[in-house]
C-alpha cells in the first residue's frame, strides 16, 4: 500500500472531517397546494474513504437527493432548501458553470438509469473521451486509449470495437459499466452511485463492487450507495441511512442494522427478502400497502397506516430523528414511537406467518 | 436411472407435457457492419446461439446468466421481436416463423413482454391510461367507454396503483411504479406468456416482494406462464420451477428450482453461486469472494470448444478447447434427468476426479488476473479476496 495513510487505521469505515455535510436538504415540487417534498430535511456526513448507503422504497426520495446534491435536478419546478457542504463550500449556493467544474472533476455519480444517461446518437467511446477531455484536459489520442483502459477495467470485453459503438448496441449491463467507467474516468472524490449493480449478473456485480471498494479503500473516495440490494449493502456500506416518504428514519452501521433493526419499516424490509436458505415459493411478506398510503409526516409518522407497531402517538406526533434511547450506539438514529423490540427475521425463521396481502388489492 | 426415461426429455411438440413454448435450435446472430457508403457486413454477433428451452403451459421458467450473454435478446426472439437466423419457436403448437401479417398479431396478443428498462420502453408522451388502451385497443378490446374505463381500475387494482395513475406521465412515476405501469401494460390485452425481462431488479425489496406475490398471484388467476430473466439468484429460486443458466448464447445448464441450488454441475453455476450476496453483513466478512479470473468473451468472436473454457477452473486441453459439449444427461447418483448440463467433465468434477486448477488468463491481460501483493491467489485459480475489514 502506497497511497495516502488516511485509510490505514479506519479503513473504509472513513476518518477525519466529513467531506460531505448535507444538512436538513428538502426539494419540492410543485408550488401552493400541490407541492409535495420528495425529500424532507434529510441530514448526513460523508467522510473520505467512508461508503454511506441510502436504502428505502421506490419513490422514497434516494435519486433526487442525489440529484440534489450534484445540482441536476431540473431547473424550473422545484426548490432546494437546506444545505450541501462540500470541502467547505455550499454546493447549492454554487453557478451552474462552477459546478459543472466540480462534478467533472471531483464529483461524479453513475445514474440508475443507463440507457437515458448517455448521448443515443454518440458512439460510446466518444462519450467517455469527451469526459476524460474536458475534465482531465487529455488531447484525443491520449483520451481514447484510456477509454479503452477504463471499458477494460470494468469488465467490457472486446473494448476496442464497443468504443465504437452507439449506446442501444449494447445489453443493459454493458451500458451500465460504461457509466461506470465514465465515473471512474474523473477519480472523483465523491462519487454517488445510484444503483450501480442493479442491472447486473452477479459475477460482474462482484467485480464492480470491488471496484468501488478499492476506490473507497485505496483512493478514498467518498462514496454514497443508492441499492435496494441488501446484500450489497450487507458487505459494502459502513453505515446505513433507511429513507421513508423523503426522511430518514433509521441509521446504524450495517452490523448492527442487520441484527438489530428497530424501525418498523427497517424490520419490514429484512423481512421482505427471499433468501437462498429458507423455503422455496413462500409467499413474501412485503411490507403492507403503499407508499400511496402515507399520511403527512406533519402531526404524525408517513408510515403509519402501514405500520403494525403503530401507537397513539403515531397519528399525533411527528417522531423525530434521535439517538436510540435504548443505548444501542451513539451513531444510531431512529425516528419512531415504538420501536421494534425484537428481529422479525427471528419470527419468520420460526414461524410461517398467514398469508399476508401487500399491495392494495 | 434407466436410459429409457432420457427420451422423455427432449418431448415433442404436442406431446402429454403441454409445452407453451417450444424453442428449437434457436440461433439469432447481428450483423456487424463496416463502411461509411456501402455497408459491409464483417461479422456477427453471436448473440444467441443455439438454444433448446421447453415450457410447459402455467410454469414459470427462469433465465440467468452473465451480461450480455443474449438472455434479453432471446426472450425478444421467442416474441418475434428480433429477427431469427436459424431454429424454430413453437407457441402453442404453432411455429411461428409461418405466421405472417394479421395471423402473427393475434398471435402477439398472447406473448407480452415486461422490460428491464421501465423508463425506456414507455412512450414519454403518453399517460399511463394511452399507454394502457393502446395495446387493448390495436387487439380490438376495451372497445366502449365503460368496459374500458371497468378494465382501466381492474389493472390498476391488479398492479397496486392508485387511480390518479391514469393521468400521469411515466416520468413522473419512481422506477418502481413505473415497472407496475410496465406489467399492467403487458396484463391489458390478457396475454398467455408473459415474457418478463429483470421485472423487479429496478425495485427495492419491500416492492419487489410485493411484484413477486403479484406475478404469483397473476398467474394463479390467469394461469400465466412466464419465462422470467433475471440475475437475482435468490429471486430466481424463489419464483422459478425451472432455471436455466445460459453462458455466452446458449444453455450450460438446467434444472428444476431447487436441484440447481443443492447440486450445481457446470462449472460457471457453482461459480455463479458464489458470489451472490447475502443480506447478513456476518457471513459477507467471513467469505472469501471468489472472482471468475478473465472476462466474459465477446459474442462477436466466442471461443472455440467449450464457450466456458477461457475462464473455467476445470478445462481439459483434450475435448474443451475445441468440442462444443451439448446440453446432456449425467449419469450421477441422485441427480434426475431433469438436470442437464454441457459439460463434458460434469461427472469427473462432481465425483472429485478433476480437481481445479488455475486459469492464465487468454487475452490481453484482464485487469483482474493481475495479483495485487497482499492478495492469495489459490491454486484454483480464483483470485480470493477477503472482504476489507469495512467495520472499521
Ligand atoms: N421531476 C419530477 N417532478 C415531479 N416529481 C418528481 C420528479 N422526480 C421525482 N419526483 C417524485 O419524487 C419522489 C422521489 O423520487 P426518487 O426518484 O428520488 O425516488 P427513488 O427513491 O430514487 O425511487 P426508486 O427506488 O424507484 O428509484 C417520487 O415520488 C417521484 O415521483
Ligand atoms: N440490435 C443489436 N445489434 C447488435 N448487437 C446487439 C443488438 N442487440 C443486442 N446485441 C448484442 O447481443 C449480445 C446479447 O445482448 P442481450 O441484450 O441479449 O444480453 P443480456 O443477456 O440481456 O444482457 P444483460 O443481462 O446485460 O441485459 C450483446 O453482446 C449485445 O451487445
Ligand atoms: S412512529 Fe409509530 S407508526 Fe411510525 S414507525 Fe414508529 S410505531 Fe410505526
Ligand atoms: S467442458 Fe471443459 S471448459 Fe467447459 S465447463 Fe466443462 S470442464 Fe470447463
Ligand atoms: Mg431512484
Ligand atoms: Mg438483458
Amino acid at each position: 500500500m502506497t497511497r495516502t495513510a488516511t485509510t490505514s487505521t479506519t479503513t473504509g469505515s472513513g476518518s477525519g472531517e466529513p467531506l460531505l455535510s448535507v444538512r436538513d436538504l428538502s426539494v419540492t415540487f410543485g408550488r401552493g397546494r400541490r407541492a409535495f417534498a420528495a425529500v424532507d430535511q434529510v441530514s448526513f456526513d460523508v467522510r473520505p474513504g467512508q461508503t454511506v448507503g441510502l436504502v428505502g422504497e421506490s419513490g422514497c426520495g434516494k435519486s433526487v437527493t442525489s440529484l440534489a446534491i450534484m445540482g441536476l435536478l431540473p431547473a424550473r419546478g422545484n426548490t432546494v432548501t437546506g444545505e450541501v457542504m462540500f470541502d467547505g463550500q455550499d454546493l447549492l449556493r454554487l453557478s451552474q458553470e462552477q459546478l459543472r467544474e466540480r462534478r467533472g472533476s471531483e464529483l461524479a455519480m453513475i445514474f440508475q438509469d443507463p440507457l437515458s444517461s448517455l448521448n443515443p446518437v454518440v458512439p460510446l467511446g466518444v462519450q467517455v473521451a469527451e469526459v476524460l477531455q474536458a475534465h482531465k484536459g487529455m488531447k484525443s489520442g491520449p483520451a481514447s486509449r484510456k477509454a479503452t483502459e477504463l471499458l477494460n477495467k470494468v469488465g467490457i470485453p472486446d473494448p476496442t470495437r464497443r468504443l465504437k459503438e452507439y449506446p442501444h448496441q449494447l445489453s443493459g449491463g454493458m451500458r451500465q459499466r460504461a457509466l461506470i467507467a465514465m465515473a471512474l474516468a474523473c477519480e472523483p472524490r465523491l462519487l454517488i452511485a445510484d444503483e450501480p449493480t442493479t442491472a447486473l449478473d452477479v459475477t460482474i456485480q462482484a467485480q464492480i463492487l470491488a471496484l468501488l471498494r478499492e476506490l473507497v479503500t485505496e483512493s478514498g473516495t467518498a462514496l454514497i450507495m443508492i441499492t435496494h440490494d441488501l446484500g450489497v449493502v450487507a458487505g459494502l456500506c459502513d453505515q446505513v441511512n433507511v429513507l421513508y416518504g423523503g426522511k430518514v428514519v433509521e441509521r446504524a452501521e450495517r452490523h448492527d442494522l442487520f441484527s438489530r433493526p428497530r424501525h418498523p419499516y427497517t424490520g419490514g424490509l429484512l423481512a421482505s427478502i427471499p433468501r437462498l436458505t429458507e423455503e422455496r415459493g413462500r409467499r413474501l411478506n412485503p411490507v403492507p400497502g403503499s407508499v400511496a398510503d402515507n399520511i403527512p409526516w406533519e402531526g404524525g409518522c408517513a408510515f403509519a397506516p402501514r405500520c403494525a407497531s403503530e401507537v397513539e402517538a403515531c397519528r399525533s406526533t411527528t417522531p423525530e430523528l434521535e439517538p436510540d434511547r435504548d443505548g444501542l450506539g451513539p451513531d444510531r438514529l431512529l425516528r419512531c414511537h415504538h420501536p421494534l423490540e425484537e428481529n422479525p427475521l427471528d419470527d419468520i425463521r420460526t414461524h410461517q406467518p398467514e398469508d399476508t396481502e401487500g399491495g392494495p388489492a | 436411472m434407466s436410459t429409457a426415461t432420457r427420451e422423455s426429455t427432449q418431448p415433442q411438440p404436442g406431446s402429454e407435457e403441454d409445452l407453451l413454448v417450444d424453442v428449437r435450435g434457436l440461433k439469432v446472430h447481428f450483423p456487424i457492419k463496416k463502411g461509411v457508403i456501402i455497408d459491409r457486413t464483417v461479422g456477427h454477433v453471436y448473440a444467441v446461439d443455439g438454444m433448446d428451452v421447453q415450457i410447459r403451459r402455467g410454469e414459470t421458467y427462469g433465465l440467468v446468466g452473465e451480461s450480455g450473454c443474449g438472455k434479453s435478446t432471446f426472450g425478444r426472439a421467442v416474441l418475434q421481436l428480433e429477427p431469427i437466423t436459424d431454429g424454430e419457436v413453437h407457441f402453442d403448437g404453432v411455429d411461428l416463423s409461418t405466421l405472417k401479417g394479421e395471423k402473427l398479431r393475434t398471435h402477439r396478443r398472447h406473448m407480452q413482454m415486461v422490460f428491464q428498462d421501465p423508463l425506456g420502453s414507455l412512450d414519454p408522451r403518453q399517460t399511463v391510461e394511452q399507454l394502457l388502451l393502446e395495446g387493448m385497443r390495436a387487439h380490438g378490446m376495451a372497445r366502449d367507454g365503460k368496459a374500458a374505463r371497468d378494465r382501466l381500475s381492474e389493472l390498476l387494482t391488479a398492479v397496486g396503483l392508485p387511480k390518479a395513475a391514469l393521468s400521469k406521465y411515466p416520468h413522473e412515476f419512481s422506477g418502481g411504479q413505473r415497472q407496475r405501469v410496465g406489467i399492467a401494460r403487458a396484463l391489458s390485452v390478457d396475454p398467455q406468456l408473459i415474457v418478463a425481462d429483470e421485472p423487479v431488479s429496478a425495485l427495492d425489496v419491500s416492492v419487489q416482494a410485493q411484484v413477486i406475490n403479484l406475478l404469483g398471484d397473476l398467474q394463479d388467476e390467469f394461469g400465466l406462464t412466464y419465462l422470467v430473466i433475471a440475475h437475482d439468484l435468490a429471486v430466481v429460486r424463489h419464483i422459478s420451477d425451472r432455471i436455466g443458466v445460459m453462458y455466452l448464447g446458449s444453455l450450460v445448464e438446467e434444472a428444476d428450482g431447487q436441484d440447481l441450488y443443492d447440486e450445481p454441475l457446470h462449472p460457471y453455476t457453482r461459480a455463479l453461486l458464489s458470489a451472490v450476496p447475502v443480506p447478513d453483513p456476518g457471513v459477507e466478512d467471513a467469505r472469501e469472494q471468489i472472482l471468475l479470473v478473465g472476462d466474459l468473451p465477446s459474442p462477436a468472436n466466442p471461443p472455440a470448444g467449450c464457450r466456458f473454457h477461457t475462464r473455467c477452473p476445470w478445462r481439459q486441453e483434450t475435448r474443451c478447447d475445441d468440442e462444443r459439449p451439448e446440453l446432456r444427461e449425467v449419469q450421477i447418483e441422485g441427480v434426475p434427468g431433469s438436470h442437464r448440463v454441457a459439460c463434458h467433465f460434469a461427472e469427473q468434477i462432481a465425483s472429485g476426479e478433476l480437481a481445479m486448477h488455475s486459469v492464465e488468463a487468454v487475452e490481453d491481460e484482464p485487469y483482474w488476473a493481475g495479483p495485487e501483493p497482499d492478495e492469495d491467489v489459490d491454486s484454483a485459480g480464483f483470485a480470493a479476496r477477503d472482504m476489507p475489514d469495512t467495520g472499521g
